[in-house]
């Protein structure tokens, strides 16, 4: 069993990092988490979205949060992007599966996948 | 939406949201197939005129837009189960000891009785996007509970690390995760 004490180990492990990570983050992944997401399926998404950029080794430069409602409840689950010195990027509709390519060809290869942006999606 | 895990994340939002600095949710199962599901916060609660108004899906306080589900949802899934939903909250404007307690009583034997979902999850979402505030977690069942305290598990961390960190949510993964299976 899973005991309180690994945490110190975590701890240990962490010390280094903690110190690159303040200050780092110029990428936010927003992932939409109001009643209107989570019925849509937010919860996968985000989750995804946190674990696939720890496998791409992207924490220190992406930084995954959550918000309310933005207003577009029908496209749910909504993902938007902001980049420093870059316009906001929409995702729409998403499923863990498109967060996993996202993570891939957006935050590490730096060109947003256009097939799921909101102006190239119908409802 | 379409397990119970969905609605326990859904209304805890509305405690973060709430500016809570400290949320318990609490699911007890007894040996006659009732599950009643507790969410209390010390967040800023609301007036009484708000309370009575939570039930209405054409009530909200957002501007965003003109409904608010959360509440309305929850109440629909636990009467069709033949339970109900209560909420009792302090308003921060009148009482020093404010917040508000969500309780929904569920009958899992009734046919619309849906499945409970992954809770693991829904407890890690919360912790993801409010490393800061105290969750405290209880599932109890007949064959045993899960307890899960972010306190705790911050007094060993130490205030550097954040909860949200992925090498710590990823534990608590595992915590819960192995809990759960001990109960099932």
């Amino acid at each position: 069993m899973k005991s309180l004490s690994e945490l110190a180990a975590i701890r240990e492990q962490m010390k280094d990092k903690v110190a690159i990570r303040t200050g780092s983050g110029n990428i936010r992944v927003v992932v939409g988490m109001a009643t209107c997401g989570i019925s849509a399926g937010a919860r996968p998404v985000l989750n995804t979205f946190v674990e696939e950029v720890a496998a791409a080794n992207l924490t220190d430069k992406v930084m995954v949060t959550q918000t309310g409602c933005i207003g577009i409840c029908q496209y749910e689950p909504v993902v938007e992007v902001f980049e420093d010195g870059k316009e906001k990027v929409t995702y729409v509709k998403m499923t863990p599966e498109k967060a996993k390519r996202v993570v891939e060809e957006h935050l590490k290869g730096g060109k947003p996948v256009s097939e799921y942006l909101i102006g190239n999606t119908k409802l | 939406m379409k397990d119970l895990s969905l609605y326990v994340l859904d209304i805890a939002m509305n405690s973060v949201r709430a500016g809570a600095k400290h949320i318990a949710i609490t699911l007890e199962e007894d040996s006659h197939a009732v599950l009643t599901l507790t969410i209390r916060d010390d967040g800023c609660g609301m007036s009484q005129e708000q309370v009575q108004r939570l039930f209405d899906p054409f009530y909200t306080t957002r501007k965003t837009r003109s409904v608010g589900l959360g509440v309305p949802f929850l109440q629909m899934l636990a009467r069709q189960t033949g339970g109900d939903v209560t909420v009792v909250s302090k308003s921060a404007a009148e009482f020093a000891d404010h917040g508000t307690v969500v309780t929904a009583v569920f009958h899992t034997d009734h046919i619309d009785f849906i499945p409970l979902g992954d809770l693991t999850e829904s407890i890690l979402t919360l912790i993801q996007g409010s490393p800061d505030v105290d969750f405290v977690y209880r599932h109890s069942t007949p064959s045993g509970s899960v307890k899960m305290d972010t306190a705790e598990m911050r007094s060993v961390l130490g205030e550097d690390i954040s909860l949200g960190s992925y090498e710590v949510l990823a534990f608590i993964r595992e915590f819960l995760h192995e809990q759960h299976q001990q109960i099932q």
